[in-house]
């Protein structure tokens, strides 16, 4: 008989874990719900719904940090932040555009639990950076703890950093103190249109390696910007090229100044501001401009900065392949048409000669179960991942296959 | 200090182990003479001292898979040393131990402008990365104080920080990807010039593990434009609430300075009779903020760092108005470790962290520490971030200071932890706070980090006696006390 579990504190779920542990029955770990699509498709009788695990435990604004139940959602960790004005610096993305707008909103839990970063990531660091500390229980159903409220803090093994982006597969946390920043005055972005994939990245770079500390760096081929609701870039009718400038009002006008004349040679430049600046980005983070049509597949690949323009042009021309680039050309999103098989071996091999990964974000169920949603890893890297699970869950009760088939 | 018994069976057969070591690593690669091998007997921690079994230092991934495949096989353990700086005694040798030296691992493998990321082994220091790329404007920016000396292996192993961590981020959030090996010989590299690792995040687990889980053989770290410009401010203060109200509240404007540091009025006093660049010798507790980025930015937020200064009653005020005066104003903090060296005899160099709110509090305490235990102290910090380093004044040659000064230093770490903070911010468990790990952490949590160590070191050969105040075997740590079933819970709401 399959059950649900809603506990409403932490000992509640000690208590599910430890007869899950005694009856060897694998549980389904779930926040709010709005990532259940993310990952392998795997079987558990049961599942642990962490709904009745939230809220903020405490903010300090001046100490930089916050403390939060694992199901919080994000909508309300948002708030909080903005009322201070502070932010999550690593910009989290909202999975639900892409997923489907059904599911439940996104939890904090959620986010760090899928080590999900936006935009931002290329200058303020991964979801993975912002975690200070956790309380959570293993699948050896111990409640334990590691990390603490301080960003300075070298005692002991940082489990915060292996926590994060384990997808619910070695503990359940069931508290969580990350680290916020405060969010910049104003937003600028430089935008660049017609450029070409290679000419794209080498703007990018110029960007990047200036003194003008760019807070985003995205590459949108003409037909994908066509689909944004920011009115210039839909109608640029050709690919655009963007560049965030962030931070104090006189900063922000004299670094885009400064961008402007230093990326001249590379086109005709344009600006977007607050209000459209935000929108611009917020549509980066999440993909939206992939969402459509919704039986396509989604592929979000990670390489070298330098070599997702190429990654994007292979695939576009022998897979059909849509996509853009984000990270300054590190991160490549992917749309491509439905199959079985999801079309991994031809993706995987375009990232081969570079380095990355490559993540089956969007798929059905049944491909999600067959193929491999996370990049295979070289078996000795496998193995030692496979004892380490086992350390923290050694009967496999926690969200089994989730990440690896088997494990 | 206890360290782990040194098994008689492996020092009886070390002249077998040489001649096996020998085979791997040929010429002058091992050394078994004990006055070559003295320099190796203490790290930064020098307190601490014990000449290591025999010395290797290879110079291929190669041959450091197979001294670790043949340790493993033997049963031998294993101390990795980088440049030897660590201030908790992480290098310490063995007596039955292998020390493994990476200082024949100098090389820069690969720049790479265009990716902002560079390649290499892990014996290069810490400055020699940004040597290499200075000339085309970039920088690696963790930069700790021992920067001319310490590995980046070191600084993997170590997580270590520096001054402009604060804004920048420690070496954890400035590496890409490395290449280790295990204890069995395995070669395993994770990450590279992309982001995030992915699976499980093995990188973020290696950065901080002090040399327990492997041995790092080759380092990706990202590199960064150095910013337009760099200005400072020094501001004196009556009292250390004052300055500490200060800290938290140009942090509450949203300003995050490249660096924000203080001294107390000892620190202050001891760096000012060394280099007397015009510290206020009466403030309390002196600051030190630093400002970088484009010109415009740093201006006006000089203005407003200035401004919440004045509010909070600051009694000196300074801005760095040339590159000169910006060194000026760091050069008495960057020789308050030497500067306190001469007012005492021997000083010991603690490292807890705070909630930055708490600076006045752990001040107050260390004050009456300092009259209980009869010893003097002197306090540098890094204000920013709430990383404390209280330096102990005291003489070895008194009969019984030594211990006291330690029972003082644990003293402080223990009312860190009280205040909601941990017991080591940047320099490391090692040793020196290993039995100190209770403080902080219940026995299932340091069992389950232990576990983690099992799952990379099942025969615990790699650097033991550090870090864990009690050693388990890995396969008591596996056993699992089952609780039948408990089913149904009446009070866990089901569905
Ligand atoms: C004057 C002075 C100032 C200092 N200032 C700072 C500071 O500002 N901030 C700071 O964080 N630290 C500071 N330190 C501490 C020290 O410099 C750092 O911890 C540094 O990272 C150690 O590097 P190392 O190469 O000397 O490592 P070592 O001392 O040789 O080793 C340190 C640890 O790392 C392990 N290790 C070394 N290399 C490897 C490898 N390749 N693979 C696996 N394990 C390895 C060792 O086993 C040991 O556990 C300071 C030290 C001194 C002496």
């Amino acid at each position: 008989m399959a059950s649900t579990f809603q506990p409403t504190d932490d000992s509640q779920v000690l208590d599910a874990v430890t007869w899950a542990l005694a009856e060897v029955a694998p549980l389904e770990i779930v926040g709010r719900g709005s990532k259940r699509g993310l990952g392998r498709n795997f079987q558990a009788d049961h599942s642990l719904d962490l709904s009745g695990l939230s809220g903020i435990n405490f903010y300090e604004p001046e100490e930089l940090i916050l403390s939060a139940k694992p199901a919080t959602p994000m909508a309300e960790i948002e708030a909080a932040l903005a009322e201070r004005g502070q932010m999550l610096a690593f910009e989290p993305m909202d999975m639900r555009p892409i997923l489907g707008m059904g599911a439940g909103e996104g939890s904090i839990g959620g986010v760090f639990a899928c080590n999900l970063s936006g935009p931002r990531r290329v200058k303020s660091g991964a979801a993975r950076d912002h975690l200070l500390g956790f309380n959570a229980v293993s699948g050896r159903a111990e409640a334990f703890k590691s990390g603490g409220r301080v960003v300075k803090n070298v005692t002991g093994y940082d489990l915060s950093k292996l926590i994060t982006g384990s997808h619910g597969t070695l503990a359940v946390m069931t508290e969580l103190t990350f680290k916020v920043l405060p969010a910049p005055e104003k937003t600028y972005t430089v935008l660049v249109s017609g450029l070409d994939g290679a000419a794209a990245t080498r703007a990018m770079a110029a960007a990047m390696n200036s003194a003008h500390e760019v807070a985003g760096a995205a590459f949108l081929p003409a037909a994908l910007a066509g689909r944004s609701d920011v009115s210039y870039v839909q109608g640029a009718g050709s690919s655009i090229t963007a560049l965030r400038l962030e931070g104090f009002g006189p900063s922000v006008e004299q670094r885009c100044r400064e961008l402007r004349e230093e990326l001249a040679e590379f086109g005709a430049l344009e600006e977007l501001h607050s209000h459209n600046s935000i929108r611009f980005w917020t549509e980066i983070r999440d993909a939206t401009c992939l969402t459509a049509p919704a039986d396509r597949l989604i592929w979000r690949l990670s390489v070298p900065p330098t070599a997702g323009h190429q990654v994007l042009a292979t695939l576009s021309e022998s897979l059909g392949a849509k996509g853009f680039l984000d990270w300054s050309g590190g991160l490549v999103w992917l749309s491509l048409p439905p199959s079985g098989d999801a079309a991994h071996e031809p993706v995987r091999a375009s990232i081969a000669p570079h380095g990355g990964h490559a993540t089956l974000v969007r798929a059905s169920a049944d491909t999600r179960a067959s193929v491999p949603v996370f990049q295979p890893q070289p078996a000795p890297l496998a193995a030692l991942s496979a004892r380490v699970k086992d350390s923290f869950d050694p009967k496999r009760i926690l969200n089994p296959g989730r990440m690896v088939a088997g494990s | 200090m206890l360290m782990p018994k040194p098994d008689e069976a492996v020092l009886a057969k070390r002249g077998e182990i040489i001649a096996a070591l020998r085979e791997i690593v040929p010429g002058e690669g091992v050394i078994a003479e004990e006055d070559e091998m003295r320099v190796y007997e203490s790290d930064g921690l020098s307190a601490y001292r014990q000449m290591p079994m025999i010395v290797v230092l290879p110079e291929t991934t190669e041959q450091v898979a197979e001294i670790l495949r043949y340790c493993h096989a033997e049963e031998v353990k294993v101390v990795p040393r980088g440049a030897g700086t660590s201030l908790s005694g992480g290098a310490l040798p063995l007596a039955d131990a292998v020390l493994l030296g990476l200082g024949k691992f100098n090389r820069i493998l690969d720049v790479d402008f265009e990716n902002r990321a560079v390649v290499t082994q892990p014996g290069v220091t810490n400055l020699g990365i940004t040597h290499a790329v200075q000339d085309q404007g970039f920088y690696y920016a963790p930069d700790p104080s021992s920067q001319i000396a310490c590995s980046i292996g070191g600084n993997i192993a170590e997580n270590s920080g520096g001054v402009h961590c604060l804004k920048y981020g420690l070496t954890t959030n400035n590496v890409l990807g490395i290449e280790f090996v295990t204890i069995e010989g395995e070669v395993i590299r994770i990450g590279g010039k992309h982001l995030d690792a992915e699976g499980y995040d093995l990188l973020g687990l290696m950065t901080g593990s002090e040399g327990l889980l492997g041995v790092v053989t080759e380092v990706t770290v990202r590199i960064l434009r150095k910013p337009a410009t760099a200005r400072a401010l020094l501001v004196g203060f009556a009292s250390s609430e004052a300055a500490g109200t200060c800290v938290a509240e140009i942090i509450g404007a949203g300003v995050i300075p490249g660096g924000m540091e203080m001294m107390d009025n000892p620190a202050i006093n001891a760096a000012e009779d060394f280099v007397g660049t015009g510290y206020p010798r009466d403030a309390a507790a002196l600051l030190i903020v630093e400002l970088d980025g484009p010109e415009v930015e740093v201006d006006y937020l000089i203005g407003r760092v200035r401004e919440i200064a004045e509010a909070n009653g600051a009694t000196s005020l300074r801005v760095s108005e040339s590159e000169d005066e910006r060194n000026a104003f760091w050069a008495g903090r960057k020789s308050a470790f030497p500067a306190v060296g001469r007012i005492s005899p021997d000083y010991m160099c603690m490292d807890g962290t705070i909630p930055r709110k708490m600076l006045p509090e752990i001040l107050r305490r260390m004050s009456s520490l300092s009259e209980k235990h009869g010893l003097r102290v002197a306090n540098v910090f890094h204000a920013g971030d709430g990383n404390l380093h209280p330096l102990i004044l005291f003489d070895a040659n008194q009969p019984g200071e030594l211990e006291t000064a330690e029972a003082f230093g644990g003293d402080i770490l223990k009312a860190c932890v009280e205040l909601g903070g941990v017991l080591t911010g940047e320099h490391g468990v090692g040793i020196e706070k290993r039995d100190l790990m209770g403080e902080m952490f219940t026995e299932v949590d340091l069992d389950q980090q232990q576990r983690v160590k099992c799952a990379f070191d099942a025969k615990g050969l790699l650097n033991p006696g550090k870090v864990f105040p009690k050693l388990h075997r890995c396969a008591e740590l596996g056993r699992m006390v089952v609780h039948q079933g408990k089913m149904p819970f009446p009070d866990i709401p089901r569905f």
